[in-house]
This record gives structure tokens, sequence and C-alpha cells, in this order.
């Protein structure tokens, strides 16, 4: 059997098929237009928390065109509840880490009271959104508005307003995981920092908000839903739970995707809503989520208060680490532990910590659902630690590097146990990596010791540059299974087929690449098929950069299958033994006599069932493989970032001067957009360090709901992005390959923090909140003066 | 009772008539109406710049425009933007540089940046790095960091000059 040479794995190649994103061809669900189709828009609650008296739709459903509205009563009957979480947590993490896990079930449509503005109420479906939107305004409904929680620290305090009626407090879980002796540690140390680190509320912004199209075929029933979704799969799942259908009579399209970027992973209200009401109607209904809709309906991210106290010794070697947080959860809790347990594990970073405490704790406010965001928990952790060894550096007065290099984990000693499971229930052991080389790689290009010397020159000539380092380590391609499909068909094209859907990443070209290596071919030979619950029976979906890890794995446990099954077919045409054919340009010949060779179209119409069946004695029909992924646990990527800023300190604005990334994700499918994806990571990255926040008032209001004051970073606020690839193989998967896709965001928060605490050096600042705004730095500022007009006196 | 107004112009140099209602955004009308949904709505308050068109050989956000404000007026959209290549090729120069430099990942703000660049690089065909950077502020991308659209356009600004 011919060996995997390594054409086409490893080259930056354009993306396929693509044109359609330059021409306007893309087909983006709202792009989906149906005979006869309806509309839908929803009245969303304008209270954090009240609740829901009388509702009046005798106006609205007087409206011309409008075909109805349904409230939480018409549908309680017909549409289950959602559970409380989506994310599964799989055993030995349970019996390993004893979470206290306790949530409510959110209803698609708000029943007896409302918990957060933008919750839905009521749906309206009418002839065009216009007369929708005119419907939802005229429904009279009455409020008996209720004391409102916003703050999570008042959300745990005793007699705190509970957010769901039945609770006996706000918390939705906690959990501990402890390793060595902190309390021994801390006690025996002088050397000690205790902080407070707060990373915001903001969120992932996609391009294209959420939407959904449904239908339902008259005469077979058939029900075909397309949505903006990372997940089709459990999207179908959902529908034929919650409507009771059988799931085979559901398919779920995921079309072209404008951005994902995590909140797209779990399944909203509406997903189940316009499939119900196609089948109530008989008709096609579509719902697109308009930009102010998103902002109070598509989950949050982040959201996070840690308190800290660290050890450590007089050469800045960390001893201890206790950390105690509070994530602030919204009204409800989607995605279960997964935003949390990430920080708690990846809170240690690259770093040798011999003595861990984290305790995390979740509650509940009257605000948006928080769910995962690029990262997922990550940015968070980064964050704190960054944040920490900073600290550390600039109280013993050395350099923050080398403060890093002191602490990391060295190259001999990979594989590293870190002595705490990870959310798959496997011990947390980075596989590969040499973080030392990496924060090398990442100084070099931003010259830092270069700068480093510039430093006392520019700050005496009013300059305030800052150069910030922030390492982190990201358990990527995590379980619990992904698959793919491999089929040769009559032309002899290799066609692949996979749950997870590309929202921008590639994967129609990242796929093709390992399936011509694979197979001998060009990946212009190979079809990627993808987004389609009716071409795979299983998936999982796009998300926690996953999807070259599992899907790549996948491809390949596929393809060796249906290998074997190609070559007996070909012996058996060949008359030749299996182990003398040899796979190239899409034909099997055998070794040293190329003209002795069938090409795959001919195998593929002869592994046929019937008469013009060519398949030796007992071989099924047929070539195609399916081969489900299931890793055993994460592969460790990891990453340096270097931010060079300058502050202007009588505006308190923040210059990124240059951005510099050094990166290690293993062996890389396609450097061209590994780039792509490092590129966009860091733009979110930057602007949730400096720009973006979702503020709420006291009354649970959301202050910043429209991109005119949640400001996403444009083309003058992302400079030119410098990056540096590392290559250590993964052991865990047959490619070597780690996951990529959410590194970029994970550390910019900490790097951008860390480089303005150091542009700032001469005012010793505390730079322990983000975003980095010209008010807060402007604060930290006059706190310096503050701080300095007291000690004079 | 609603009213309605009869509208027509030129799109894509096709002529198109229609009835809308006054308040239909001319985005919607090209969208719904026309079938052209290359156009994307983003944020339908003027800031993203996805919906961008050329209305009368001027950039416009198409979601802040009535269809009835557009009465009478020529229309390009990203759907038109091929025919614009002099040279006769499938694609403009333009398309050609955002794929040659993969400056796109999502697709969804992409046509919206090829349609400023359209009328960017007629007034500048030279621009510097920094002058594509501030002219590109009015559209807003999430997926690529702009690194990869700015090349794209510098691309085409070479490919446009050769010519």
């Amino acid at each position: 059997m011919a060996e995997t040479s390594s054409r086409f794995i490893g080259r930056s190649i354009k993306p396929y098929k693509s044109k359609r994103f330059v021409t306007g061809d893309g087909t983006y669900v709202s792009d989906v237009c149906l005979p006869n189709m309806l509309h839908a828009a929803l009245l969303r609650s304008m209270h954090a928390h009240a609740r829901i008296g009388a509702i009046d739709v005798k106006e609205a459903l007087a409206i011309d065109g409008v075909v109805g509205v349904w409230t939480g009563r018409d549908i309680e009957e017909r549409i289950s509840p959602f559970p409380e979480s989506f994310e599964i947590h799989p055993l030995p993490w349970l019996e390993g880490v004893k979470p206290v896990l306790q949530g409510p079930r959110p209803t698609a449509l708000a029943k007896g009271k409302v918990h957060y503005v933008g919750e839905a109420v009521a749906i309206v479906v009418a002839a065009d959104r216009h007369r929708a939107e005119d419907a939802v305004d005229a429904i009279g409904i009455e409020y008996e508005p209720l004391p409102v929680v916003v703050d999570p620290e008042e959300s745990l305090q005793p007699g705190a307003t509970l957010v769901h009626d039945g609770s006996n407090n706000n918390v939705v879980f906690s959990f501990s995981i402890e390793k060595g002796n902190v309390n021994r540690a801390l006690g025996a140390q002088p050397t000690m920092l205790r902080e407070r680190f707060r990373h915001h509320r903001y969120c992932a912004a996609p391009l294209e908000g959420r939407g959904v199209v449904a239908w339902v075929e008259p005469k077979t029933h058939m029900l075909t839903v397309w949505s903006s979704t990372q997940m089709p799969h459990l999207v179908r799942r959902q529908i034929a739970a919650q409507l009771d259908l059988a799931e085979e009579n559901v398919r779920v399209i995921a079309p072209d995707i404008g951005g994902g970027f995590g909140p797209k992973v779990f399944v909203y209200p509406e997903e189940i809503l316009i499939p119900f009401l196609a089948l109530q109607l008989g008709r096609p209904v579509k719902w697109i989520e308009d930009r102010s809709e998103h902002f109070i309906s598509t989950a949050h991210g982040r959201d996070q208060l840690h308190d800290i106290e660290c050890a450590f010794d007089q050469e800045g070697r960390i001893l201890a680490l206790r950390d105690r947080f509070l994530l602030d959860n919204g009204a409800y809790n989607p995605m279960g532990l997964t935003d949390a347990y990430n920080t708690a594990a990846h809170l240690q970073g690259p770093y040798k910590i011999p003595n861990l405490s984290v305790s995390g704790t979740c509650v509940s406010t009257n605000k948006v659902p928080n769910a995962p965001y690029r990262g997922a928990g990550r940015p968070e952790a980064v964050f704190v630690m960054e944040r920490c060894i900073d600290m550390i550096a600039t109280r013993l007065h050395l350099d923050p590097a080398e403060v890093r290099r002191r602490n990391f984990i060295q190259p001999q000693e990979m594989p590293y146990q870190a002595g705490i499971l990870y959310r798959d229930g496997q011990p947390v052991c980075y596989d590969s990596g040499d973080y030392p080389e990496t924060m090398n790689r990442a100084l070099q290009g931003a010259g830092y010791t270069e700068l480093r010397a510039r430093q006392p020159e520019l700050r005496r000539s009013g300059r305030y540059v800052g150069v910030g380092i922030a390492c982190y380590v990201e358990g990527t391609g995590v379980g619990s299974f992904e698959g793919a499909k491999v089929r040769i068909d009559a032309s002899g094209r290799v066609i692949i087929t996979t749950g997870a859907s590309s929202h921008g990443q590639g994967h129609e070209t990242v796929f093709a690449q390992i399936a011509a290596d694979l197979w001998g071919l060009t990946p212009e030979q190979v079809s990627v098929v993808e987004g389609d619950t009716a071409s795979i029976p299983f998936g999982c979906g796009t998300f926690a950069s996953r999807s070259t890890v599992t899907v790549g794995s996948a491809i390949h446990g596929a393809s060796a299958q249906l290998k074997d099954k190609l070559l007996q077919v070909a012996a058996h045409m060949l008359e030749a033994n299996p182990d003398d054919l040899e796979l190239a340009g899409g034909r099997v010949s055998v070794r040293g006599l190329p003209q002795r060779a069938v090409s795959f179209s001919e195998l593929a119409r002869a592994a046929v069932p019937g008469w013009a069946s060519k398949l030796p004695a007992g071989l099924a029909p047929g070539l195609e493989a399916t081969f489900y992924f299931e890793p055993r646990t994460v592969t460790w990527a990891n990453a340096v970032h270097v931010a060079v800023i300058e502050v202007d300190i009588e505006i308190g604005t923040i210059k990124l001067l240059d951005y510099v990334v050094a990166h290690d994700a293993g062996k890389l499918i396609n450097p061209l957009l590994a780039d792509g994806q490092v590129h966009g990571g860091v733009a979110q990255g930057i602007g949730a360090a400096l720009y973006e926040e979702l503020a709420y008032d006291e009354n649970g209001q959301l202050l910043s709901g429209s991109f005119v004051n949640y400001l996403l970073p444009g083309s003058m606020e992302v400079p030119k992005i410098k990056i540096f690839h590392l290559e250590s193989p993964s052991p865990l998967n047959p490619l070597g390959v780690k996951g990529l896709g959410e590194g970029g965001a994970i550390a910019p928060p900490a790097a951008i923090a860390n480089a303005l605490a150091d542009a700032l050096s001469p005012f010793a600042p505390r730079v322990n909140a983000i975003p980095l705004t010209p008010d807060l730095v402007l604060e930290l500022l006059a706190q310096k003066e503050v701080r300095s007009e007291a000690s004079a006196v | 009772m609603t009213t309605h107004c009869a509208i027509e112009m030129t799109v894509n140099d096709k002529r198109y008539t229609g009835l809308v209602e006054p308040r239909l955004s001319l985005a919607d009308f090209l969208r719904d109406h026309l079938g052209l949904t290359g156009t994307h709505v983003g944020c339908e308050q003027g800031i993203c710049g996805s919906c961008t068109i050329l209305l009368n050989g001027e950039t416009v956000r198409s979601c802040l425009l009535f269809a009835v404000q557009a009465h009478g007026a020529t229309i390009v959209t990203i759907e038109g933007l091929a025919a614009k290549a002099k040279s006769g090729d499938r694609l403009h120069p333009i398309q050609q540089g955002f794929l040659e430099t993969v400056g796109f990942q999502c697709g969804f703000c992409t046509p919206g940046f090829l349609m400023t660049t359209y009328e960017f690089l007629q007034e500048n065909p030279s621009p510097s790095e920094e002058e594509i950077r501030e002219r590109l502020t009015g559209n807003l991308c999430r997926c690529t960091g702009y690194q990869n659209i700015v090349a794209a356009v510098q691309w085409a600004a070479e490919r446009l000059r050769a010519r």
C-alpha cells in the first residue's frame, strides 16, 4: 500500500471554491428565498426582570398580512423546554471534579416572567418582515417589574434577588480543583501578590447574525431547516426532541455562515420556533436576526472576576497560586461549565506551578446568557496569569521575559503532566512544544532587546512606549468526536463528507489537501461536503479549535479503511497481490508496471451491486468508508504574543506600534490559512483589549447595543501582525496537527495590558481590568497623582 | 392602507421597475425584489458597510436609503462588478485581488469591501498602505484582521495601473 507523501500538506494553497465570495454568489441563510414564504419577528422583553401580565394581541392580529401571534402560553404544551445546558460533561470529569450543577431550563418563549432584556416573549408571523414588526409593536403587554440583579457579587449575597423562581440562590454551578498544598505554600511565603482582576463582558459579533428558515415539504412532511449555526447536527437533534419529531424527518443545513466564533454553538429559541411555525402553518417561515436583536439575544462572552493570591520566591519562581473566581452567567447557562472550567484548566499556562487551587462559581444575573466565544475561558485565565508574571517582575525588578523563562516547562520535560483534569475527564498533559523557543522567536521578531534598550531614552523624550508579553497554552481538538465519510464516485473523485461546517476557516481547502496526500491526488480532485445533516449521520460541529485535528484524523481513518477495500477490488481486477499495488494520479497500478493499472473511476464502476459488479467474492458494494475520530484527549498548542504600544498620556489613547505572534500548532496543513486565523483572532483580541464592552446599567439595560457604541476594531486599529510559526508535531493524532482557530484571540488582552503597565511604569499603574479605554488609562494616571499627593502628606 | 410608489432604476446595466412601500430600504429592494442577494445587510445602521453599493457612481450604504430615493438612479452591486473589468476578464481585478491574497474568510463583508475599493481605486490609483487603511475604515470585517484585505487592494491597484 502506498505511503502518504506530503505533496500538499504544509503548502500555502489559496482557498478553493471561493469565487462565490467575490461575486456575490455566496448563499447565507438570509439569501434563502422560498415560494409562499412568511416572515417572523419577535417581541422581546424591555425589562431585565418582570412578571408578565396580560398580553393583548388583538390589535396585532388585525394588521393586514399578519398570520398569527404566539406567546409562551400558546406553545408550552407543544414545545418542550431546552435542556439546562447543551454541554455533555463526561463521567470521568464529573467524578473527578464533582461540580455542583443546577440550572433552570429555558423555554422557547418566556412564560410567567422575563429574566433579561431581550428574552423572547412572543413571535409574530406575517406576509413580510415590515408587517411582522408592525404587529410586534402592536402587541399590548403588561409587566410587573421586579428588582434586578446585574452585579455578580451582589447576586451571591444572601437575600439577593433570585433570577429564577424556585431556586434557593443564584449559583448555577461551582467547582474547585487543587494540586499540591496551596494553604501551606501560601502560608510559608512572605512574597505574595493579592490582586483582583476583571475580564469584562463582550461578544463575538459575527457580521452575519443568526437566522433560520424552515420549510415542510407538504407531501412527505419532511422538515428542512437552514440555520446560521456552527452545529447543524445538534440543531437537528433539538428540533426533533423539542417538537417530538423523528430525527430522520428533520434535515438541518448550515449554508455559508457569516462568521461564528462561538455563540452559534448551541441551539436558540428561534431554531425551534421557526420550524414549529412552519409545521403549524404549512408554509415556509423565515426569521433573520437584526443587529439590535443580536446584541440582546445572542450569547455574550467572558465576564469573570478573579481574586488571586500568588506566592513566589526571590528568583521570581511561582510557588503557589490560588484563584477564586466568579463568572457572570447572565440569565441562563447554555454551555454548562465549558468557559469556567476552561479557565481553570488553562490557568497554569506554560509554567510549572507546584501548588494550585482554583475555585469557580457561576452565578445568574438579569443579563443576556453567557456562552463560549473564541478562546472560551482561556483569555480570562491568560489575563490573570500573565498580569501576575509581570507584577512579579515589577516587584523583583526583573525583566518580565526572564521571569517567564524561570517558570517555563522545559522541552525535555514533555510530555508534561500538569496535575489537574481537563474537561474531557483526562489528566491535563502537554503533549509537545518548546515554550522557551516560542518566546525567543516572538521576542526576536519584536526586537525586544533593542526596544528595552531604547525605552529609557524614549521616556526621557516624553514618549510612553511599552512592551507586553503574553504566553499561553491551548487545549485543542477536543472530543467527543468528529466523523468523515470518504467516498470515491464513478467519476473517480474523492468526496469527503463531515459534520463540522466551515464559517470561513477554509475547511474545504485544508481537508482537500489532507485527502489529496492520502490518495495521491491533487486537491482539485477532492470534493468536501459540509453543513448538511443529510450527508452524514453524526456530527459535532466547528468550535474549540478542533476541526483540523478531529476531521483531519477522521479523514485519515476513513481513508485507511477505504484504501484497504479499494486495493482488494483493484487486486481482483488486476489479478495481482494487494501488497504489490500502489496509488498515484487517481489510479491503482502494479508496482513497477505502471501500464497494469485501473483508474479510481473504473474501480468505482466495478464496486457496484448487480450485473456490472466486478467485486471479488465477499466484498460489499460501494467505495465508501466512514470513520469517527474520538480523541482520547486534547493536544496542546502554544503561542507567545508581544504587543508594542505607545500611550498618549494627555488623552489616554493607546496606539499599537507592533504586534508579534510566535505560534506552535503542530504540523501546519496550510500556513497561509493558518495566518488568516491568527490575524482574525488577534484583531478580535485587540477589540477586547481596547474597544469592545457590553455595559449594563443598574436596571439591566444594555448600554452598548449597536455598532455605534459597541466598537469593532477597524482597518486603522489593527496593525500588521508579524507571525512566526513553530511546528512541534502532536503525538496524539496521525497528522501531528493541533488546533489554531481560537489562539489569536486568547492573548491580546493580556499582552496589551502588560504593555500598558510597562509603558506607564513610572506611574506604577494597577492594570487589573480591561478594556483599556482612554477613560481607564486617565484614571490609572490620576490614581498615581492621588497616591503621590498622599505620600507627600 | 399602505401607499405604494412606482420606481424604476438601472441596476448592473439592466432596467428594473417596482412598486414599493416608501419604507422599504434600498438594500431590501435589491435583495428581496431583484434577487441580488450579494449585497449583505450586517447592521442596518450604516456602520458595518456590508451593504455598500454604487449609486450614480458613488458608494452608498444601501441600508440607509429607501428604495424610493433611488428612483431614476444607476446602481452597481457586487453582481455587476465583474462586468466593469475592462479587459473582458471573467472577474474584475479587484475580485481577483481578494482571491489572490485571501482577503476574505466568511465572505459576508466582502461585497462591501469590493465596492468601496472600486470607488477608491478610481479616485486614487496608487494609494499607500496608510491611505488604503484610512479608506477602508467604513467597512468592518470580523474575520481577517484586515491585513489580507489591504494586500488585496494593493494587488488590485497594481494590476489596474498595469493596464
